[in-house]
Order: C-alpha cells, then structure tokens, then sequence
C-alpha cells in the first residue's frame, strides 16, 4: 500500500495565500472528491501537489510513503507515481500524441529498457478503442485542435498508460457530455484496484453517480471543511453548500484566483 | 564613417592562385576586375543587424591543401552519416577547399548532364560557365562581399542539366570542413534548361569545434522555361566563421524552384534567399528552418520577387533560438508593376528558448500592381512554461521537454521539406544542437 499525505499545506499565487492549511490523506486502493464552490482552492490544491509553476507552497508538506514530494521537480513527482489529469491541459504542434505518450513511458523506465514499439502500439490502441477515440488521434499533435471532450478523454488515455500510483483528476467531467462522461468513468473505474489511488475534483455529483468514492471532502476557503462518505456527495447534490456554511459558521469569500 | 577593409591578397596573388587551381584565362580577368572594386563597394546593409563590427574580410589564409578520397568510404565518420555511399552515385565532395572526390553516373554524363568543380568547369564548359557565373544572379557589383566572393573564390561546383532531361534521385555535394585555418569561398552554379528536373542537395558540414576563416558563399540557380528545380541545403559550420551565404534563383517562364533550407550553423551568419520570378507562371517555394543558440548572431532575409504575370511565392520560415543567441527574420515579397494575377504568401515564426534569447520577425509586402493577391503572418514568442510543465507532469524530464518542443516547433517547416534526405539530415542536426 502506498500513502500521499497533505499535511498543513499553504500555498500563495503571485502573494495571494489560496490554500490556508490543507490536509489529506489518501491510501491506494481509496478514492477520494473534493467538492466545493468555485475559487474555493480545490484546483490550487491539484496543481500545488504536482508542482505548477505559479504556485508557491509556503507551509506544510506533502509526502508519498515518506518521501518529500515538495522537493522533488516535476517530472521526479510523476516518475514518483503522482499523475495530474488537467483542467486545461496544454497543446503542442509538431508533437504527435503517440511520441509524446512513448516519452512518457519511457521516462519511467530505466534507459535500454524502453518500452518495445509494438506493445506500446498494442497497448495504446486497446486503450483508446476503451476510451472511445478515433484512430487519428494517436498521430495527431498533442492536444492541438482537440475538442474540450478529447482533451478530456486524452488526459484519461494518458492515465491508464502510466497507471501511476496516485492520479488527481481536476474537473476531468467539466465539458463533458452524458455518454463521455460515462466513458471516462469506464478508465477510471479500470484503474481501481490495490495499486492505484485518487483524488477527484468536481463541481457536480453527476460524475460521482458513476464512480463511487470512498471518500467525499468539503474545501471551504482554502481548507477541507467537511469531510464523509460517498453519502456526503449526495447530501451536497441535493440541497448544495449553504447548510454547511452555517453549520460552521463560515462567510462568503473567494480566495481563488484564475490562473 | 567609412568602414576600411584592407584584403590582403593582391592581384597578383589572386593571379597566381588562378593560375595554380587550373581555370580559365577568363576567370582570372574576372577575379582581378572584382578585385579592384572591393574597396570602394558599401557593405550588404542586412535589416536590423548591424554588421559594422563584424570580420568579413580578414582570414588566415585564402585556400588550404586538403587530401583527395578514393572513395566515400575514406569520409570521415560524421560525414559518411550524411552520404549514403551504397546509393549515393551522383556526387562530388569537396574537401576544405581541394575538389576531393567525384562521381557522376553514365547515365547521366550521356544526358549531358555535367557535375564537375567550379576550377575545371570554367574550361571545360567556359561558355555556359560564362553566361551564367555572377552576370544575371549575383552581380559582382553587388557590394563588398559579392565583390570579394568573385575575387577569392577558392571552390565550388557547377551542374548543368540539359533541355528535356530529368534527374530522378537528388545530386548531392558535399563541403566538408575540417581545417580550422580554411576560408570558404565557394561558388555554386546549377542551370537547369527548359522543361528538365532536377534535385540538388548540398551540405556544409564543419567536423572542427572552432574555425578562424570566412566563409562566403554564393549559389546561383537558373530554372529554364517549365524546368523544375529542388535545392536543398544542410549547414552545419563551426562556430568561429562569419558566414555570409547568398543563394539566389532566377525562373523562365513556367518553372518551378524550390528551396529547402536547413540554417543550422553556429557561426555569426548572413543569410541571403531571393528568388527571381521573371518569366510569366513561375512559381518558387522556399522552405527555412534554424536553430541559434551558444552567442550567436544571424540575420536571414528571404525575398521573392514578382516580374512575371501569374507567379506565385511561398515564404515559410521557423526558427528556434536557444541560450543567448539573436536571429531576425526579414521575409520579403515584392510584386513590381504588371506582375499581374501574382501570389505572394509568407509566414514566419520564432520561438524564444530562455530569457537572454532574441528573435525578430519582419514581413514585408512591397506590391506595385493591383491585381494581386498576398498575405503574411508572423509571430514571436517565448516557450509557453505551462506546456513545459504538462510535458514534465507526465515523468518528461526539462532537457527531453524542451527538446520535444523544439522538434515539435520545427515540425511543420521539417515535415514538409520536399527532399526526404534533407528532412532526416535536418532531424538528427536539430537533435544535436537541443541535447
């Protein structure tokens, strides 16, 4: 079993603080969502965790089975076993998603080891005929001209070929219609299993509908405020934040900041 | 300010050196003529790169002896990489300064088609190399450097493909420069006469880290009525060079020229690219990757001009500049007055790799005719950290991210280079210069 582990973590944009002391402990073989207002911190939280550029951690730690995560790079952090399922993730021409996806899994592996050309064709079509994607996609550029479901879905197809530890999937449903939203549940549900945890950051308790968590938390202004079972998701789904706003006494405000 | 430049050779070495390298009577006339203009010609004024400073006229020595190959497989290993010696039947080889090996098919040689160096072909074919050499391309007049070239120039090669003849599989020259003492002034000339095919691929390959010499280069290339010519080129010379390279087309009506150019020098390079469509339905493509880095400075001018009716130009150019290195990008299509129905297309882009980097794009629309049609883009930049970042959240280590972004900019410049050998030579350049 693997653990990631937020302890107290702080974390400022452009001297903005966003975060204000998050915790989280999150085992393989979990899953975990972390619901919440917009701006309340939850997508800060992801992109801290995986080291984006504009973050600066301030205080706290973040642990996989003990080892620094902070201190590691980013590419140490995915190598590690932390893989970040973007919001936005980024187009890159001339690059074409099968060379980028080799790259990737060839950067786990130890050099002359690298991944055979043929089982990673193999591999990558059977996973994109589970994802539902069109053939093309795989000579296409990185994420040029994908359609806000493909990105999603490319983001998902990169998962399952990495099968890190711990993935964090950021508004991955956002965009998506019923039916991709459903076949993006369908990778993620293959992935569950003893070696594989995550953290889901959503909005909307649809996406829940069709991946149960084992774990549901509240962020409230840069904090976990709240956190249950799968049951606390529908509860939220059904009469929205305002009863947990009271229950702890907390006032509106928006810390997070459009990056 | 009157810029001195003292050239060091006088006539009469330039006339003795004719008179060793075996040329025609004719040529050393020509050089000695060049000679006297040196000096009082201006200097190329490149836009937006001030070139006051730099050394364009003083070199260790004019030419160098090099040893001659009995075959390819004598190269050396770095250039066997680039002359497939199994297929390669149609090439010539010039070593510094010393033609070194050549090759030219029977096939071809009962064509008519000739590929010998500059030296020889000035006797051997002395009328065609007459007509052609430095009178309707590059003008000896032109300025300094051109001026100098006609005076200097110490190599070459000259290729002529006869009416109605066509070249399958690309001719190549290779220019391998392993002497650090050594100056390059060599003068390419590719005629192609009515309705014949050919590709030509040149590279200049420099196997020392450091060069102290010049390099002036010039091509010329003629395209006769409906000819079709493909001139690809791969250079690759030493940091320490200051490299003035002019290359220049001139099309009959109805021909097509083609350029396919890999700008991958690590010296202070000029780079020069015109093409003059002159006859009506000519039609030039030219096609430009570069990549800087290290201190180094360039400036790459590509320029189409519109005389014909119908014609059709095509700038496309992208550039990389890593480290400390500036470049600037003047791209230039000039439509002149009753160039009617006329086309002129370029786009530029430049992409920044660190903070101390430096690019420029300038597209230029010079058009005096109406009836036209033209467009440009051009765009700058510095690399996007956000895209460094999903590269690396994904075990992508910096160098490999930067790296695939680097191929991934040049990519639709390199994928659609005309020239299948040009295009894996340019891959495994690029890859050098990124790790």
């Amino acid at each position: 079993m693997s653990t990631l582990e937020i302890k107290d973590l702080h974390v400022e944009i452009e001297g903005k603080e966003i975060l204000k002391g998050v915790n989280l402990t999150i085992n393989t073989n979990e899953i975990h969502a972390v619901m919440g207002p917009n701006g309340t911190g939850k997508s800060t939280l992801a992109s801290a965790i995986m080291g984006h550029p504009k973050y600066e951690v301030t205080l706290g730690t973040v642990t996989l089975d003990g080892e620094d995560v902070l201190e590691m790079e980013v590419d140490e952090r995915a190598r590690a076993g932390i893989f970040l399922g973007m919001q936005y993730p980024s187009e890159i021409t001339g690059v074409t998603n099968a060379d980028f996806l080799r790259s990737a899994i060839n950067a786990q592996r130890e050099e002359g080891n690298e991944i055979p050309l043929m089982k990673f064709i193999r591999e990558m079509d059977s996973k994109m005929e589970i994802l539902e994607m069109d053939e093309d996609m795989a000579t296409r550029y990185l994420n040029e001209g994908f359609s806000g479901g493909e990105k999603k879905r490319n983001e998902i197809l990169q998962l399952t070929m990495l099968k890190p530890k711990f993935a964090i999937l950021d508004e991955i449903d956002s965009g998506l219609d019923i039916d991709a939203l459903k076949i993006v549940s369908k990778g993620i549900n293959e992935m569950r299993g003893e070696k594989f945890g995550c953290l889901i950051i959503t909005h909307y308790q649809r996406l829940l509908d069709y991946i149960t968590p084992d774990k549901v938390h509240v962020m409230m202004q840069g904090k976990v405020v709240k956190s249950g079972g799968a049951e606390l998701a529908q509860k939220l789904e059904e009469q929205g934040y305002d009863w947990i706003k009271e229950e702890l006494g907390i006032v509106d405000e928006t810390v997070e900041l459009e990056v | 300010m009157t810029v001195e430049t003292k050239v060091a050779l006088t006539e009469q070495d330039v006339h003795s050196y004719s008179v060793k390298v075996n040329e025609a009577d004719w040529m050393a006339d020509f050089r000695t003529n060049a000679l006297a203009k040196v000096e009082q010609l201006p200097m190329p004024k490149p836009d937006k790169t001030k070139i006051d400073k730099w050394n364009f006229t003083e070199f260790p020595v004019h030419a160098v002896e090099s040893s001659l190959y009995a075959a390819l497989s004598e190269l050396p290993e770095e250039a066997r990489a680039i002359v497939d010696a199994d297929e390669q039947k149609n090439i010539y080889v010039q070593h510094n300064n010393t033609p070194a090996y050549l090759s030219l098919s029977e096939e071809l040689k009962v064509q008519g088609v000739i590929m010998t160096d500059i030296f020889t072909a000035s006797r051997e074919h002395s009328e065609l190399v007459k007509k052609y050499y430095m009178t309707d391309g590059v003008n000896v007049d032109e300025n300094k450097l051109t001026a100098l070239h006609a005076a200097l120039m110490n190599g070459g090669v000259f290729v002529y493909i006869p009416k109605n003849v066509v070249v399958e599989k690309p001719l190549q020259v290779l220019f391998l420069h392993d002497n650090d003492e050594a100056s390059l002034f060599n003068h390419v000339l590719l005629v192609a006469e009515a309705n014949s095919k050919v590709t030509y691929v040149e590279n200049y390959l420099s196997t020392v880290d450091e060069a102290k010499g010049l390099a002036n280069i010039i091509s010329e290339v003629f395209a006769g009525d409906n000819a079709q010519i493909t001139y690809g080129a791969v250079d690759v010379l030493a940091k320490g060079f200051t490299t003035y390279v002019n290359r220049r087309g001139v099309a009959s009506r109805d021909s097509r020229i083609d350029w396919a150019l890999g700008l991958m020098n690590d010296s202070d390079t000029i780079s020069e690219n015109i093409t003059q469509l002159i006859g009506n339905g000519s039609h030039c493509d030219m096609k430009t990757v570069v990549v800087g880095r290290g201190k180094q400075k360039q400036n790459f001018t590509t320029e189409i001009v519109h005389f014909g009716l119908d014609t059709e130009g095509f700038i496309l150019k992208h550039g990389v500049m890593l480290d400390e290195s500036s470049a600037i990008f003047n791209g230039i299509g000039r439509i002149a007055k009753g160039a009617t129905r006329s086309n002129a297309v370029q786009e530029s882009r430049v992409l920044m790799f660190s903070e101390k980097a430096r690019g420029d794009a300038n597209p230029i629309l010079l058009i005096d005719e109406d009836d036209v049609t033209a467009g440009h883009a051009a765009s700058v930049g510095r690399v996007d950290p956000l895209q460094l970042f999903y590269l690396m959240s994904r075990g992508i280590s910096k160098h490999e991210a930067e790296r695939l972004v680097v191929h991934g900019f040049l990519a639709p410049v390199v994928s659609k280079l005309p020239i299948e050998g040009v295009k894996k030579q340019l891959t495994e350049v690029i890859e050098r210069k990124v790790r």
